[in-house]
């Protein structure tokens, strides 16, 4: 087994008085998946935030691709965070930009602003907004889109330069089912097009049934069912459950769906 | 915040795109306002002083007294009061609005520093655009003392405009472009941090540019008396 691209140890996070995260341990390895689920304020986009560096552990320690990152100062933070993909809860798209700008600003970013090849990234943003369908909203305002649209927008912006870890923060969160399945069927397909590693925080517990057990089939462009392996258990794919900050399951769908636990019950009943 | 801003100044990259961008937004957007400011300070001025020297026969100081307090005084304060109401606001409900959307999360996360983007073209383009904004309200607000000298107290254009500048030296000229010039501190850093620091959603945006507001006028007001203190007294 290599280095993880991400690893928590003991991570322990306050907010004043306020446990946001409380001794939190956990690895993701390369091209695997990460489903973490948990109520409304049971830390789950916090947990996000602190894989990113955003905010800074009071304990434990935090590795990204195999560097700890919970001492480093902002600047080096930086370059590491170039190559990790992340899709905000109400997508984050910068208001101010076009749809176009807002995609390439990853790729323009890393050229500090004067990029060298400005025809490479509009190819590379015209590509990323061609995956999420909407190549013919290169020119418009984030305010001109629809939810679902501005999510899709925010995963082209996610993947746009390639990152081998992706983050995705709620990303059906308030969507119509219809619009939910369109942007989970593009998570799994980056998944499983790109082979990346993927953390999917939700309370949408479809989701994670879908991550888990389905793979995107490019011919026919749907969803089909995972082919399982001799236990029966199919996938890359494990589930954490959070619950005011302390991480209280770890393990795989069947795993979770074996729990008695009332509050896990919650989350296992759908697949059962 | 503010060393980081600073020293933001002279590193690079530089976003020089930004930078004009928030000079044409804080300068010319505000253009406008300062000129009317200018005007009628400089009219009351004129009108107030008139009848303060009519006591000593000394009508035509007019000019000078109007210069002196637009110069070393009112044009400072004044310009940099409103560009407190106008852009210290502005700034605290853009990046409020932005960090609580999380699109200043989203900006880190792609591997930029805010403060390098956001702040530093903020204070920089206030500092190059509030000594300028300054020299013009100052003019302006000679006019507006000139056109108050002339249609209401009757003075000859030559007799106040040479009281305006002969009594003005080069020393006074200076004090009046460095004071805006420490004032851009307090109007784009106060701005910005209020911006950055909100929580809360939109009730936190209203409150942080309410705090920017009144945050930036308080150290206009306190920071132009310490350096009239400086320059008065050396």
């Amino acid at each position: 087994m290599g280095s993880p691209v991400l690893e928590f140890s003991k991570v322990t996070l306050l907010f004043d008085e306020v446990v946001g995260l409380e001794n939190v341990s956990f690895r993701l390895e390369a091209g695997d998946s990460l489903v973490i689920l948990g109520v409304a304020g049971s830390g789950k986009s916090v947990l996000l935030k602190v894989a990113l560096g955003l905010y800074r552990p009071d304990a434990g320690h935090v590795y990204l691709f195999g560097e700890q990152i919970d001492g480093m100062r902002e600047k080096e933070l930086h370059g590491l965070r170039r190559r990790v993909g992340m899709l905000f809860q109400e997508s984050a798209l910068f208001d101010s930009l076009t749809v176009g700008e807002n995609v390439a600003y990853p790729l323009v970013n890393q050229s500090g602003g004067a990029p060298d090849d400005p025809e490479g990234i509009e190819s590379r943003v015209r590509e990323a907004l061609r995956f999420v369908e909407l190549e013919g909203a290169l020119e418009k305002l984030p305010s001109e889109l629809s939810g679902g649209m501005r999510r899709r927008v925010g995963i082209a912006r996610a993947i746009v330069n390639g990152p081998p870890l992706v983050l995705y923060d709620s990303p059906t969160a308030g969507l119509d089912p219809i619009t939910a399945h369109t942007i989970m069927t593009l998570i799994l397909k980056e998944r499983d097009a790109s082979e990346v590693a993927s953390v999917l925080v939700t309370h949408r517990l479809q989701n994670g049934h879908l991550l888990a057990n389905f793979r995107y089939h490019p011919a026919s462009e749907e969803l089909r069912p995972a082919p399982r392996d001799e236990d029966g258990r199919g996938s890359r794919t494990r589930f954490l459950v959070l619950r005011q900050g302390r991480l209280v399951f770890e393990g795989d769908q069947e795993d979770l769906n074996r729990q008695q636990d009332s509050y896990l019950r919650n989350f296992g009943t759908l697949s059962r | 915040m503010s060393g980081h801003a600073i020293a933001a100044l002279f590193q690079r990259p530089h976003y020089w795109s930004d930078v004009w961008l928030q000079m044409d937004i804080i300068g010319v957007g505000s253009l406008p306002i300062v000129a009317l400011t200018g005007f009628f300070s400089g009219a009351v001025m004129a009108l107030q002083m008139f009848d303060t020297l009519a006591t000593f026969g000394a009508t035509a100081k007019t000019g000078t007294a109007v210069s002196f307090t637009l110069v070393l005084q009112m044009g400072p304060v004044l310009t940099a009061l409103m560009m407190a109401g106008r852009n210290s606001a502005g700034m605290a409900s853009e990046l409020g609005s932005m960090a609580v959307t999380e699109q200043i999360d989203a900006m880190r996360a792609l591997g930029t520093d805010p403060i390098k983007k956001l702040v530093a073209p903020r204070l920089l383009a206030t500092m190059v655009v509030l000594p300028l904004l300054t020299a013009i309200a100052d003019f302006i607000g000679m006019f507006g003392g000139f056109v108050i000298s002339y249609f209401v107290i009757r003075l000859s254009p030559t007799q106040y405009w040479t009281s305006t500048y002969r009594d003005l030296r080069v020393d006074d000229v200076v004090h009046g472009l460095t004071k805006p010039l420490v004032f851009a501190f307090a109007v784009a850093l106060v701005g910005c941090y209020s911006g950055l620091s909100t929580r809360g959603g939109t009730q936190g945006v209203g409150r942080s540019t309410t705090q920017a507001v009144v945050a930036a006028s308080v150290m206009i007001l306190a920071l132009n008396l310490l350096m009239t203190q400086i320059f008065v007294r050396g």
